[in-house]
This record gives structure tokens, C-alpha cells and sequence, in this order.
């Protein structure tokens, strides 16, 4: 039985269905437009929740990288979980970007300014598309497992390094409205619970994305492995059913099957 | 460990002097870069002495790729590889060694191109000590990123393009930093480069413990 099948799966994918609709709802047409900003302020019941997603999903990457490295939790399960979250973080990174910018264009003028969040962001999805790309060279399982863990570390200890970096050169993005210094949300009423809405919607989107990505990931690993054996041992099986081979002309009963598909 | 290193630094810089790609090819491509940022950006200068900072680092950073590629294009020949893993060389030793030797390489066309800069862009080396130490540190940092990098993409079929692509958004931070540190220099205010100057060390410290831990590993991996 796959994970995918599993009734606790199926619960989350229904779970992650009814929150991401309530959001909408929410979002949409129960929460009133801010007084400033008009409806423009909905975009917060999406970008907030997207953005904690992408960090969610490297911290997820780099936790696994490190449990596959340590030689006592050693196991391939660790470097697809890695993968898989790289890969979901890559896509709400771009999300990120992307709804920021929406909200930037009316707000600030600007579809993008060269902010200390912004380059942040931005240079996220740069380090990790390239880790992306070192996971497709192919290659062995374990030296692609290992090489790759290697690299998210690398990526990920240089994302604090660019941060604060970037902190002390210049800063637009408002800083954090609900988690603030003093733990006072700023945002009040329906709006402020509709973001937290949207946060567990976005999370469970990325649960239920994850369990899926894992398992695709597991089964293309199959295929790449065992591939080759279960062909082979189909046509053994193929063979020993009736066809008597002679060693010469071996390949040619052998291949008949293959071209009649 | 510093035998080894020293051993393996004196090995690759040798093979770069007897080889002459450094000063017959990477040279003069530090140079194209230079000429070309000039014909991209102000024939009257302006422009060109404001950016210059920038435009150094830049450039390193480009030089620096090439650098990296040569040193491990060196050890994926004739098997050099399993020969550096068979020698019973310790595997810090070997990254210490490889980094620094790149390190010696960027260091001259450092200094080459901050040459150019002055001949070409008219900007004045205010600052020197300032100067010195950012791009020491700098050049340790980038070196060593590289290095991991070097050998991470080494036995790849693909690591041409695969090597910018990993390394220069992880050296980021060191555009940024020593880029902060040459404006305050060069603009003859010393003192507001030395947040910057620490940043480059951190980056340097970080990149180094990093090469010495894992490159044994990558090494294997080949």
C-alpha cells in the first residue's frame, strides 16, 4: 500500500481542500477592505502564508540533508524528503516573488526595489535552483544523495550571511506584523484571523504536496533501480514458459517480444 | 595537514606556471572585462570611477569561476583524481591546499586588474590598507566556496555550466561585502568599511570549516 492511498492522506487532502476554500471565502468577500490600502490588503490572507511555506520547506530540506549525513540516521528516505521539499520550496519562493511584486506595483510603484527582503528572496530561489539542478545530474543514488546534502547545507548556511548583509544596506519591506518583538499583533479582527487561516491552508498545501512529491519520488527511484531487473526477470520468465533458446540465436527470440509491444 | 596542503598548493601552482594558462588566458580575459564594462557603461569616465568598485568585483568574481574550473579541470586528466585520493594525502590538506593555490592565482590578477582600474577607469587607490584586507579576506572566501564547489561539480558531466550556477549566488555575500569595503576606501572613508571587512571574514571562516569538513566526502565521490 503507498502513502498516497492511505486514509490519514486522503483526510489531509480534504482537510487542505476545506481550508484553502474557507480562505477564499474568507478572504474574498468577509473580511472588509483595509482603509488604506482598499482591497489590495487581501493579498496578506496569501503572500504572508506563501513565504512562510518556501522557508518552511528549506528548513525541512536542510533538517534532512543533516539526518542523511549523520551517519546513524543514513537513509535514501532522507535525500528524497529533501528533494521534495526543495522542490515545493522553489515553487513558493517564486510565489513569493511574484505575489510581493503584485502588491509592490500599487503600493510602492514599483514592481520590484532592491530591498534587503527582496534580495533575500530572491537569491533564496538562485541557491536553490541550482541545488535543483545538481539533483538532476543523475548518477548513483547514495553520491547524488550525498553530494546534494552537502550542497543544501552549503546553500542554506549563506542564506543568514546574505540576510544580515543586506540588513545593513537599506530597507523598504514593513518588518513582521503579526509574530512583532512584543508579540502584539497589529492586525485585528476577522482580517487577523483569516491570516492565520490562510497560514494553516498554505501549510497543509504544503503537507499534502510533500507526501505526494515523496512518493513520486520514491517511484521513479524504483523505476531507475529496479527497472532493469523486472525486465529482466519478465523475460526470463518469457523464456522459460516455452520458447527453447539455443545460445546462438539467443537475441533474436529475446528481442521479439520487445518489438511486438 | 599544512604539509599536505603546502605540498598540494606548491604541486598546482607549479603546473600554472609551466602551463601558462593563468597568464596567457585568464589575464588577459580580466582585461576584456575591464574594456568592455567601459564600452557598456561611459567613454567620458564619469561613470566608470563612480562603479568601480563594483566593476572590480565583478570581474574577480568572473575570474574566479575560471580559476576554479582550471583547478579541477587539472586533477579530471589522466586519472589525476584517483592518483590524489591514493596518495594518502589528507583530504583537508588537499582542499587547503587546492584553495589556497587559487587564492595565490586571484591574488595576482588582483592586482593586475586593480592596475587596469587606475590606467583605464582613472580611479585613485585611496585607502590601501582597507584595500589590502578586504580583498585578502575576500579572495580567501571566494577560494574556498570555490573550492567546495570545484570538486561538488568536478566529476559531472555538465559542471561547465553547472559551476556558475551553484557558485556565484553563494558568493554573493562577498560581492556585496568587499564591494561595501572598496566604496569606503576608495572614497576615503576607511572606517565604514569595517563592518564589511568583518562580514568577509565571517564568510571566509564559515567557507573554510565548511571545505575541510566536507571535501574528504565529495572527494571520495568522484
Amino acid at each position: 500500500m503507498s502513502i498516497t492511498s492511505v486514509r490519514a492522506t486522503r483526510a489531509l487532502g480534504i482537510a487542505t481542500l476545506a481550508a484553502v476554500a474557507a480562505t477564499v471565502a474568507l478572504g474574498l468577500w468577509v473580511t472588509p477592505p483595509d482603509v488604506v490600502q482598499g482591497d489590495l490588503v487581501r493579498l496578506i490572507y496569501v503572500h504572508p502564508p506563501v513565504a512562510w511555506v518556501a522557508y518552511l520547506a528549506f528548513a525541512v530540506t536542510a533538517l534532512a540533508s543533516v539526518l542523511y549525513l549523520w551517519p546513524r540516521t543514513r537513509s535514501l528516505a532522507w535525500d528524497r524528503l529533501a528533494g521534495a521539499s526543495a522542490e515545493i520550496g522553489v515553487v513558493f519562493t517564486a510565489l513569493t516573488l511574484v505575489t510581493g511584486s503584485i502588491w509592490g506595483r500599487p503600493a510602492w510603484g514599483v514592481w520590484w526595489t532592491w530591498d534587503a527582503r527582496l534580495t533575500t528572496t530572491a537569491l533564496l530561489l538562485v541557491l536553490y535552483l541550482g541545488y535543483l539542478a545538481l539533483r538532476r545530474v543523475g548518477g548513483e543514488l547514495e553520491t547524488r544523495a550525498k553530494r546534494s546534502a552537502i550542497a543544501a547545507l552549503v546553500a542554506v548556511v549563506d542564506v543568514p550571511i546574505v540576510h544580515l548583509s543586506v540588513v545593513w544596506w537599506r530597507t523598504l519591506h514593513q518588518s513582521a506584523t503579526v509574530l512583532t518583538p512584543s508579540l502584539q499583533p497589529t492586525v485585528h479582527g476577522s482580517m487577523a484571523w483569516t491570516m492565520l487561516l490562510g497560514f494553516c491552508a498554505f501549510t497543509l498545501v504544503y503537507a499534502w504536496l510533500l507526501v505526494h512529491r515523496y512518493r513520486l519520488e520514491t517511484l521513479e527511484e524504483r523505476l531507475e533501480t529496479e527497472g532493469l531487473s523486472l525486465a529482466l526477470a519478465e523475460r526470463r520468465a518469457e523464456a522459460a514458459e516455452g520458447v527453447l533458446v539455443s545460445p546462438d540465436d539467443a537475441d533474436v527470440v529475446i528481442d521479439e517480444p520487445v518489438a511486438s509491444r | 595537514m599544512w604539509r599536505d596542503a603546502l605540498l598540494v598548493a606548491g604541486k598546482d601552482l607549479r603546473v600554472e606556471l609551466r602551463s601558462r594558462v593563468a597568464t596567457n588566458q585568464v589575464a588577459p580575459f580580466a582585461l576584456v572585462v575591464l574594456v568592455l564594462f567601459a564600452f557598456a557603461l561611459d567613454p567620458s569616465r564619469g561613470v566608470l570611477t563612480r562603479a568601480t568598485a563594483g566593476l572590480f568585483w565583478v570581474a574577480v568574481l568572473l575570474c574566479s569561476l575560471l580559476a576554479v574550473q582550471r583547478s579541477f579541470a587539472m586533477e579530471a586528466a589522466d586519472s589525476a583524481r584517483d592518483g590524489l585520493r591514493l596518495s594518502g594525502l589528507d583530504p583537508a590538506g588537499i582542499f587547503l591546499g587546492k584553495a589556497a593555490a587559487v587564492v595565490v592565482q586571484l591574488l595576482v590578477l588582483e592586482a593586475l586588474l586593480a592596475a587596469g582600474i587606475v590606467v583605464l577607469y582613472g580611479s585613485h587607490l585611496h585607502g590601501a590598507l582597507l584595500l589590502l584586507g578586504s580583498t585578502s579576506t575576500a579572495t580567501v572566501g571566494l577560494a574556498a566556496a570555490g573550492t567546495v564547489y570545484g570538486v561538488l561539480a568536478a566529476g559531472l558531466r555538465v559542471r561547465e555550466t553547472l559551476l556558475p550556477l551553484l557558485l556565484l549566488p553563494v558568493v554573493a555575500p562577498v560581492l556585496l561585502g568587499a564591494t561595501r569595503a572598496w566604496e569606503a576606501a576608495l572614497s576615503g572613508t576607511p572606517a565604514d568599511g569595517n563592518a564589511w571587512l568583518q562580514l568577509l571574514g565571517v564568510f571566509a571562516v564559515i567557507y573554510v570549516t565548511v571545505g575541510v569538513i566536507a571535501f574528504g566526502p565529495l572527494l571520495e565521490d568522484g
